[in-house]
């Protein structure tokens, strides 16, 4: 029989003026459980705990129930003390009087009742408590980064320059992701590939970094610590060691396809290098719109290739690999443009996306860098850029806010006036957001210094007229309706979790938030961590953000996961599924009933097992159960229970 | 039955019920003192037959407080109490319990004030109702597990 004593806690008069302790005291004071039952001002004090310590060791106590606030509170504390006392951890336990019982009730002797009560349901479930320790499970040195943009790619060089090995997964055939399209950033207007390249190169080029490209995760399997992952790698038509950038073979494809790297305003090949500083350095067919996959059909840079380097028959890979840690980090697309018919694009090639207009602005992109309207080629005189397209809409469209358009709006007309000092911008906005480390400099700067134009109004149509763009719509300071005349438009688009995020949640078993945003473990404390354990959040995947935001958001990631691969071992709460392999019979609902796959079958035995480190310990397969075969480790159906008798028969 | 002071078992996912009855403690909302708690990681470890137990020893009224739907901290585990409980009140019927007795409820971890609300309401429902009359389960019961 277990030797437990009791420590009812006064705080202070949070517990004393409503529940009466002393009277408690002497009522259990003879309670055949209860071996030694005492009261103190504040037991979570240094002199509480050693109250609580002293008595273990003088009364020889192996449990201890500590009445007082709330677990979320102090469970830790006393714990800690029972601990250094020389008992187990999960032989303390706490009866929550204080929050659940002395703070919610008014009538001293019903609390005082209450208290009691519940006193002695801990007392039960502690009579029936096993020691237990944290279980431990080795660790996998490696991490997983998902994704290839500056998110990605931070995150793998922060892991791989502290010396773990990175498994950096890229869908698309060379990483850069959206940063890679940029002209210049705000809000210092540094050229965005002069930035990023670098990194790009040093991901590429680290020992430490395993790039796949082409590649998306297939299958995720396993727990924190030890995940195993497959990967699939698309065929690799072109390979990437022998073909030597010589561009022959583009000259020989006869197949034109929008470029999607300049976001559908200049044409490339099948065969084609996605960017000229594209990492990895190779050039890449396009299965859907090859003509050479079909031999008789063409064939034509095969016959060109003096490297030998192209395969037609190469077939798509599955690669496995061992992680201990997973970071996401698939970033954006833009808000679907199609989704506002009233701007006109596709029906009018000067309006314009963003990302476009990016392209456009770029030194490398195809107009040379030269500010030109799509249909004619010709500079415009008068640009409107329209704010929020998508965004801030809920009734329509996005109900939340991109975060970044404002400022990359701003200075998208800051840069246009750069180039065509005549023309003139204007900004149609809702509200200026501009938050961050010297924004609202660079808006005040940009309007003041460039003469920009912002009319704070929605626009309601944009149409053509000749070969003017007609925007019409409201100035809702003055409250007046405004008909403007453009050359060209360019529609801010908003910015949503790329697609594919739905998929890959599902794979991983994350969760998504309305929006379809990961979801991180808490919005303000833990911002970098998903729910699971062993998955961490970078960049846009997770919420609209900008550069510097993402680049510190994947540091951190990065930092939480080598934390995690730094361990020897990692530790995991005891409080999980247990089966008695004799009243097992093997049917399975436990099985499907597991939200972690925790649950194994074991054909030889005949029943169904609990693999310790994926079990959560929901309890959820234990109330399911048909032979009480299953148990909650110090929470079994004989503690509940005995409980339920104290609640019934007090 | 004028001075009937129903005993009410509570059992509360510690994630969200739990969490939201902390809440009303430290927001000092007062309710009716006649529910005891028992905390649970999930809803979904309550199993029919501890609430079977509950009314054959004589508690008057059983709450079940978990997450939010989506909102459950183990995914799933709140869909699972639902439909348990949905078929559990059926079958309480069957035996002659007042399904009433029973009761789900979603309270997050910001609501303490509802907890406390949820609280009144079910403690004057269960005196309404009344004592319970004794049952006997004993196919359901779980002494017949070994100890």
């Amino acid at each position: 029989m277990k030797r437990i004593g009791v420590f009812v806690c006064h705080c202070g008069v949070n517990i004393k003026d409503t529940v009466d302790v002393e009277q408690i005291t002497e009522d259990l004071k003879n309670h055949p459980d209860i071996e030694h039952i005492e009261n103190y001002m504040f037991m979570c004090s240094e002199p509480g705990q050693n109250i609580l310590k002293n008595a273990i060791q003088e009364k020889k106590l192996d449990g201890v129930v500590v009445a007082a606030c709330s677990p979320t509170l102090h469970e830790s504390t006393f714990r800690d003390a029972v601990k250094e006392a020389g008992l187990n951890e999960y032989q303390c336990e706490i009866a929550n009087i204080r929050e659940q019982c002395s703070w919610v009730h008014a009538d001293k002797a019903e609390a005082t009742h209450k208290a009691k009560v519940i006193i002695q349901t801990a007392v039960a479930k502690l009579k029936l408590n096993e020691s237990l320790s944290a279980i431990s499970a080795p660790v996998t040195r490696k991490a997983l980064v998902i994704g290839g943009g500056i998110a990605g790619i931070q995150a793998a060089i922060d892991i791989a320059d502290a010396g773990y090995e990175v498994v950096l997964v890229e869908k698309k055939p060379s990483i850069g992701g959206h940063m890679i399209q940029l002209s210049e950033t705000f809000p210092t207007l540094d050229c965005s590939q002069c930035i990023l390249t670098p990194k790009m190169v040093q991901a590429s080029k680290s020992d430490n970094v395993t790039l796949l490209v082409n590649s998306e995760v297939e299958e995720v399997e396993g727990y924190i610590g030890n995940f195993n992952v497959k990967i699939k790698q698309e065929p690799q038509l072109v390979d990437p060691d022998k073909c030597n950038l010589c561009d022959d073979c583009t000259e020989a494809c006869p197949v034109l396809v929008p470029d999607e790297h300049e976001e559908g305003l200049a044409w490339r090949k099948a065969i084609y290098i996605p960017f000229p500083q594209a990492i990895p350095a190779t050039f890449t067919i396009d299965e859907d719109n090859c003509l050479g996959l079909d031999p008789i059909a063409c064939g034509k840079c095969k016959d060109v290739c003096e490297a030998e380097a192209i395969n037609y028959d190469a077939k798509p890979e599955i690669i496995e690999e061992e992680v201990g840690a997973i970071i996401v980090a698939t970033g954006y697309d833009l808000y679907p443009v199609e989704n506002l018919a009233e701007y006109g694009y596709g029906k009018y090639p000067d309006v314009i996306t963003s990302l476009q207009f990016e392209r456009i602005l770029s030194a490398t992109g195809p107009t040379g860098g030269e500010v030109r309207r799509p249909s004619d080629g010709k500079i415009p005189e008068e640009v409107a850029f329209i704010h929020c397209c998508g965004s801030r809409d809920p009734d329509r469209h996005l109900p939340y806010c991109s975060k970044i358009c404002c400022m990359y709006s701003t200075k998208h007309a800051k840069l246009y006036k750069h180039k065509v000092p005549d023309g003139q911008p204007y900004n149609f906005y809702i509200d200026i957001r501009s938050g961050g480390k010297q924004y609202e400099e660079f808006v005040q700067n940009s309007q003041e210094e460039e003469e920009l134009i912002f009319i704070r109004g929605k626009v309601a149509r944009i149409y053509q007229d000749n070969d003017k763009m007609i925007i019409r719509g409201t100035d809702t300071l003055s409250g007046e309706s405004i008909e403007l005349e453009a050359d060209m438009v360019v529609l801010a688009m908003g910015i949503q979790p790329t697609q594919g995020t739905d998929d890959l949640a599902q794979k991983l078993k994350l969760n998504t938030d309305e929006n379809g945003f990961m979801v991180e473990a808490h919005p303000k404390l833990r911002p970098v961590e998903s729910i699971q354990a062993g998955f961490f959040l970078a960049g846009t995947t997770q919420g609209p953000k900008d550069i510097p935001e993402t680049v510190s958001q994947a540091s951190g990631a990065a930092a939480k996961a080598l934390a995690l691969l730094s361990s020897d071992e990692i530790f995991h709460s005891p409080i999980i599924a247990t089966v008695d392999t004799e009243l097992c019979s093997g049917c399975g609902i436990c099985v499907a009933t597991c939200p972690y796959d925790a649950r194994e079958r074991n054909e030889a035995e005949g029943i169904v097992e609990v693999n310790e480190i994926l079990c959560e310990g929901c309890g959820a397969c234990i109330s399911a159960c048909p032979s009480n075969a299953s148990q909650q480790k110090n929470l079994t159906d004989l503690q509940i229970s005995d409980m339920i008798k104290i609640v019934a028969s007090k | 039955m004028e001075n009937f002071e129903p005993k009410i078992l509570c059992f509360l996912c510690k994630w969200c019920t739990y969490a939201g009855a902390d809440l009303a403690g430290t927001s000092r909302i007062k309710y009716p003192p006649n529910g005891v708690v028992v905390k649970t990681l999930c809803s979904s470890r309550v199993d029919a037959q501890h609430v079977m137990e509950a009314f054959e020893q004589g508690i008057d009224g059983v709450f079940i407080g978990g997450c939010h739907p989506g909102d459950c901290h183990y995914q799933t585990g709140n869909y699972k109490t639902r439909r348990r409980v949905t078929l559990l009140k059926t079958t309480l019927e069957q035996l002659g319990v007042n399904p009433e007795r029973l009761t789900l409820e979603w309270i997050s971890a910001s609501e303490g004030k509802k907890f406390a609300r949820t609280m009144e309401e079910f403690t004057q429902k269960i005196k309404d109702l009344g004592p319970i009359p004794e049952y006997d389960f004993t196919e359901n019961r779980v002494s017949e597990v070994k100890r």
